[in-house]
């Protein structure tokens, strides 16, 4: 790679933030696709490896006595603080970071070069597991109020648009042109979800070019036409989901918001969600406040609310929670828009559809939501995600804070979701990472262009493969939380919105639950599951046995008194049916314990297996490792060292109380 | 009992009252008729502020289950100390206090060196505030290290000395070893109370022993906090931005960091550094004892268990003579300032459930079970945390003629309802994360009313249903190997002749 000045550097330091532990010394490495630390205690070996993807700033700062230090900022939230002795080997990592970090085009990306040892077929069938006219299958369409327009064929009408989408019946192509032309980047009215149940629907388009008194009959008819999609309502609601002032000054520039006048029956309605540079900034400050060295509890909270984060995501479900009553209670259809349509849309159309649809709250459906209201219709990834170099003032936490959302509604209703907060987290860590191909590009149109389905993996089917790790065990498709739609509180609960602990600090493992709920009760049922195996071997077995026994006593007692054995024998095979005579069992015999026997070594086994089940992720070789979790850490979080271990660390930890 | 404030209100015929409760919940009941409601609110309020302890509902409750361990011997000091014994040479039980002579807020039996007789236990006994002579509260068998409590040293302005109070001190100290005297006062408290008669020990005077001040908040501050806290979460009116500042303001979280920080120092310096410690505040009778009994929660498998946690309670609350009385006399909805008031033992419960949050398979009880703590600190039938200290409750015969809270819950019936089914023993000390991000809100005390649990209690239920499932296919897996296996055998045993 002509871009790496210096592909490794001795006597680096990796500075710990958190505990004021002595830095681990090291051999830094730079790769074509990778940074590496690898530490130098012989007894250690651990290494850290950054894609070049994830690295979101890499900022220099003044050199010490010890060194030059250099502080590289993921998009995964991951914080690494170098120092590298010579002022020179830092400036070469710099300068060949800076680079690296920023490629020039799609070529460059991990992805192009990522092979996970898989053949053709197994990519393609990767690439076929989620399947969007599947999806439109499963909600009821086409029927007779909605079908499949092929008006976007060859991306004639709309390029940031998929070709296929379904459109009103009595929506001609006369009104959709018309109506496309009416409206920003020509993203025309066309749906998002449909709900079975009442024949309501949910719309999604860009603002219309109204200006301040600009009319277009076709997008009237458009609209007209989906309120008729819909018989059981007279009306239609608007939702824009911008703040009214944002709205108003779009009217100078031609464009603009439904005038109320001009379209019959429908209700318009603005919800504040502020746009992508507030949300930006927004996220920088929150990420300030996680960076602050040892914060007191009134920095922390300071922080968090005048970051506004919080806020901003409870609008976002705000706006969710409004479209999804509109749609389930009073059975009206909802047009949903923004500027253009690709983000806070996207945001809002899939919250709503994850509140009304229990399918999308599934490991699959929940692939099946991001890849229909953010990957098809055209959320511009590259952009937002900065995958290459390009304008800073494109890039937004958009989908972030949908993950947030999910999460927020999964801290709330923690049976109703199929996958769990791992899930989450390791496809917002690959929406970054650029190693699978789905999330490339701005457009579907884009990415047929680039022939990502030919050379690129799909990260669904590497989710799907690897399902055991982001089960949520709680789940039970038969429970009552998983059924029909999820009903926020009325009330304004703001307390409901929590930090999320697990993704800003998710690199920082001393301030985690140092136990996971999540992992002991997978571990339990994957024992559970090995028992109920087991129990139907024994059950036949025993069975064999009796039967035999029982020709046997037969036999006997054809021949001389009938023998007491026997009758221990079917009497004990008659209480293994009856429920209650093993709850009073139940203490006698060893529940899950570490010191006991061989239910634990399975326990231990499956976490040991979790550990290891996403090689890239865990590049931080101490994260998610459950048998330590077991045990217990260091006050200070980063010395995994058990309590027996005493006087080891000691000077850090006493600091770390000392100054807290 | 429950009562905490009451507001009568009228509209037309229509009378309504508002009950707000110690345990935060505010109840309105609407009575149609003016008189009757006047008459109703003026009984609960006579009921609710009777002047007598022995007219309250503890010595009227007449217990409609079955006692099987009486609890109000439980948890016997002698017990206690015979746990540890086996270990302990150079300690002894003193009944020094047997009459609650020598410090009214002692329990009749201390443990105390081995090497301190009682008449210098006296003299140390009149150098510390409130005759809180130090005592031992904890000894850590993995080192030998103990941590020990006592109230703050009478030094005054001119630095009084007191020769067997030094000794003591250093008696519990072995030959070559350091100790630290945790002070949760910060300095400039501490250097203050000396012109109150009271102080701090010393360095020149206590050579083996460094000083450590910490700032745990008292009193009124903390009620104050409280009473902010619940009042935000009560509030219904709010916005977003709103909400986080008051939380802020509150500075709830600020003092539960700040005791957990001690607690983990108080912790750290026992088992990492092999030094013993002394604790004490001012009276050593609030921010002494959640520190003492948190660094216990670290340190200690036992007391991460349903008995272990209540002979903590008896022994680091009861016992060492917090003043339940005083401290939850109101609880949060008192306007009125009350001098005594404070929830000291609810910041201490909050902790547990802070470091119950991140080791949530290290303990042997679960949230219900502090919170059911919570409850009867404030309002309880039974006798239990009646009265400031053990002299009292004597006094109130509150054994004779009350029922102790343990006889309750010590049944089965009980128990499985704040069990912890995720609970596997784990003998290690455990360390919490003390930072912000780490911490949280007491939701189950502090949103219990003003949200609906019920897809949490959903999801617990959910989770016991599934270790549940697990128990008894392991049972039943089990029954089976061993009827297979003596089958087996007996077959054995037939076709062998």
């Amino acid at each position: 790679m002509e871009h790496i000045r210096t592909p490794k550097v001795e006597n680096v330091r990796l500075v710990d933030r958190i505990s004021s532990k002595k830095a681990a010394l090291g051999t830094l490495y730079l790769t074509a696709t990778h940074v590496i630390f690898v530490e130098t205690a012989p007894d250690a070996r651990k290494e850290t490896w950054i894609l070049h993807s994830q690295i979101a700033t890499i900022e220099k700062q003044a050199t010490t006595a010890t060194g030059c230090p250099l502080l590289i900022r993921c998009k995964n939230f991951q914080l690494l603080q170098l120092v590298i002795p010579q002022e020179r080997d830092c400036h070469d990592v710099y300068i060949s970071l800076i680079r690296l970090a920023r490629p020039v085009k799609y070529e460059e990306l991990y992805c192009f070069s990522f092979n996970p040892k898989l053949d053709r077929e197994e990519r393609e069938q990767g690439w076929m597991l989620i399947d969007l006219s599947e999806e439109y299958k499963r909600m009821g369409l086409p029927n007779n109020y909605w079908q499949l327009s092929d008006m976007n064929r060859e991306y004639r009408v709309c390029d940031s648009y998929p070709t296929e989408l379904y459109v009103p019946k009595s929506a001609t192509a006369h009104i959709i042109v018309g109506s496309s032309k009416f409206r920003s980047r020509r993203r025309f009215p066309a749906l998002s979800y449909y709900y079975k149940d009442n024949h309501a629907s949910i719309c999604r388009s860009s603002q219309p070019l109204s200006g301040f008194s600009a009319r277009c009959l076709e997008d009237e008819q458009m609209l007209q036409a989906i309120r008729k999609a819909n018989p059981g309502s007279d009306f239609i609601y608007v939702v824009d989901t911008r703040p009214k002032l944002n709205a108003m000054a779009n009217r100078a520039a031609g464009k603009g918001y439904e005038n109320e006048d001009n379209y019959s029956n429908i209700k318009f309605q603005f919800i504040g969600i502020e746009n992508i540079h507030v949300m930006r900034s927004s996220l920088q400050k929150m990420l300030e406040v996680c960076e602050l060295k040892s914060p007191s509890m009134s920095d922390f909270l300071w922080g968090l609310e005048n970051s506004g984060w919080l806020r901003h995501i409870k609008a976002i479900m705000d706006a969710g929670v409004f479209i999804a009553k509109a749609v389930s209670e009073e059975g009206a259809s909802v047009l949903v828009h923004c500027s253009d349509g690709w983000d806070r849309t996207a945001q809002v159309c899939s919250v709503a559809s994850l509140l009304l649809d229990p399918h999308y709250r599934t490991l699959k459906g929940f692939m099946v939501l991001i890849e229909k209201d953010w990957i098809s219709f055209g959320h511009k990834f590259t952009h937002r995600y900065g995958n290459l170099d390009g304008d800073p003032r494109e890039i937004s936490p958009v989908i972030d804070q949908f993950l947030e959302c999910v999460w927020q509604l999964m801290e709330q209703f923690p049976c109703a979701f199929e996958f769990n907060e791992r899930f989450l987290i390791h496809i917002q860590h690959h929406i970054y990472s650029c190693q699978f191909g789905n999330f490339l590009c701005n457009s579907q149109k884009e990415r047929q262009e680039l022939k990502i389905q030919e050379r690129t993996y799909s990260l669904w089917a590497y989710l799907w493969k690897n399902r055991a790790d982001y089960l949520n065990p709680l789940f039970r498709a038969d429970h009552s939380q998983t059924w029909g739609i999820l009903h926020l509180p009325t009330a304004p609960c703001n307390f409901m919105y929590k930090f999320w602990n697990g993704m800003y600090n998710r690199f920082e493992k001393g301030l985690q639950p140092r136990q996971s709920v999540t992992d002991y009760l997978m571990a339990v049922k994957e024992e559970t599951q090995q028992l109920e195996e087991e129990l139907e071997a024994l059950e036949e077995r025993l069975e064999k046995i009796q039967k035999v026994q029982l020709d046997r006593t037969e036999l006997r007692s054809k021949q001389s008194e009938p023998s007491k054995h026997s009758g221990f024998s079917t009497a004990d095979g008659s209480t293994a049916n009856t429920p209650q005579d093993y709850s009073g069992n139940v203490k006698s015999f060893p529940s899950r314990s570490p010191s006991q026997g061989d239910e634990d070594s399975a326990l231990i086994l499956t976490q040991d297996n979790l550990k290891s089940s996403d090689p890239d992720l865990s590049a931080n070789s101490d994260q998610e490792s459950g048998v330590e979790d077991l045990s217990c850490r260091s006050p200070s979080g980063g010395e995994c060292a058990p309590s027996e271990d005493s006087g080891k660390d000691r000077d850090s930890d006493e600091a770390v109380f000392l100054t807290a | 009992m429950v009562l905490c404030t009451l507001a009568r209100r009228f509209v037309g015929p229509l009378g309504t009252i508002i009950i707000k409760c110690k345990d935060f919940r505010i109840i309105q009941l609407d009575i149609p008729g003016m008189e009757e409601c006047l008459n109703i609110a003026s009984s609960i309020e006579a009921l609710s502020t009777l002047d007598s302890i022995t007219l309250m509902y503890p010595f009227f409750y007449r217990p409609m289950f079955e006692v099987v361990e009486d609890g109000w011997h439980s948890f016997l000091p002698e017990q206690e100390f015979e746990l540890y014994s086996s270990a302990i040479s150079e300690w002894r039980l003193s009944y020094v206090n047997q009459e609650f002579a020598v410090c009214p807020s002692y329990p009749p039996a201390v443990t105390v060196p081995k090497a301190i007789d009682d008449d210098a236990l006296r003299k140390v006994a009149a150098f510390r505030h409130g005759g809180r002579f130090p005592v031992l509260s904890y000894y850590h068998k993995k080192n030998g290290m103990v941590i020990m409590r006592s109230g703050q040293p009478l030094t005054g302005t001119n630095g009084r000395r007191c020769k067997e109070d030094e000794k003591l001190i250093n008696a519990t100290l072995r030959a070559g070893k350091r100790g630290y005297i945790i002070d949760t006062r910060p300095l400039n408290v501490a250097q203050q109370a000396r012109a109150k008669g009271g102080g701090f020990e010393q360095e020149a005077h206590y050579p083996q022993w460094r000083r450590i001040h910490k700032s745990i908040e008292r009193y009124h501050i903390l009620q104050e906090s409280l009473i902010k806290l619940v009042e935000s979460c009560n509030d219904q009116t709010q916005n977003m931005d709103r909400w986080l500042s008051k939380l802020e303001a509150s500075n709830w979280l600020t003092h539960i960091k700040e005791i957990l920080t001690t607690a983990c120092l108080a912790a750290q310096c026992l088992d990492r550094e092999g030094a013993s410690i002394l604790i004490h505040g001012t009276e050593g009778t609030d921010s002494t004892l959640q520190v003492t009994s948190l660094a216990q929660i670290i340190l200690e498998p036992r007391s991460r268990t349903i008995r272990g946690f209540e002979a903590l309670i008896e022994r680091e609350w009861l016992q060492a003579g917090h003043p339940f009385q005083q401290r939850c006399a109101q609880s949060a909805y008192c306007n009125s300032k009350q001098k005594w008031e404070s929830p000291v033992f609810l910041l201490f419960l909050d902790c547990v459930w802070q470091i119950l949050r991140q080791f949530p398979c290290s303990f042997e009880f679960n949230e219900n079970f502090l919170i059911m703590l919570f409850e009867h600190a404030y309002a309880s039938q039974f006798g239990t945390f009646l009265g400031n200290n053990e002299s009292e409750r004597c006094k109130l015969k509150l054994q004779q003629k009350t029922m102790s809270l343990w006889s309750w819950v010590n049944r089965p019936s009980e128990l499985s309802k704040l069990t912890n089914p995720l609970f596997e023993a784990n003998n290690l000390v455990i360390w919490p994360s003390v930072a912000p991000q780490s911490l949280q809100l007491w939701e189950g005390i502090f949103l219990r009313w003003n949200r609906s649990s019920k897809y949490l209690d959903e999801a617990y239920e959910e989770m016991v249903n599934i270790i549940e499932y697990n128990k008894q296919l392991q049972a039943k897996v089990n029954l089976l190997r061993r009827q297979l296996a003596e089958l087996e055998t007996e077959d054995g045993v037939q076709e062998s002749p």
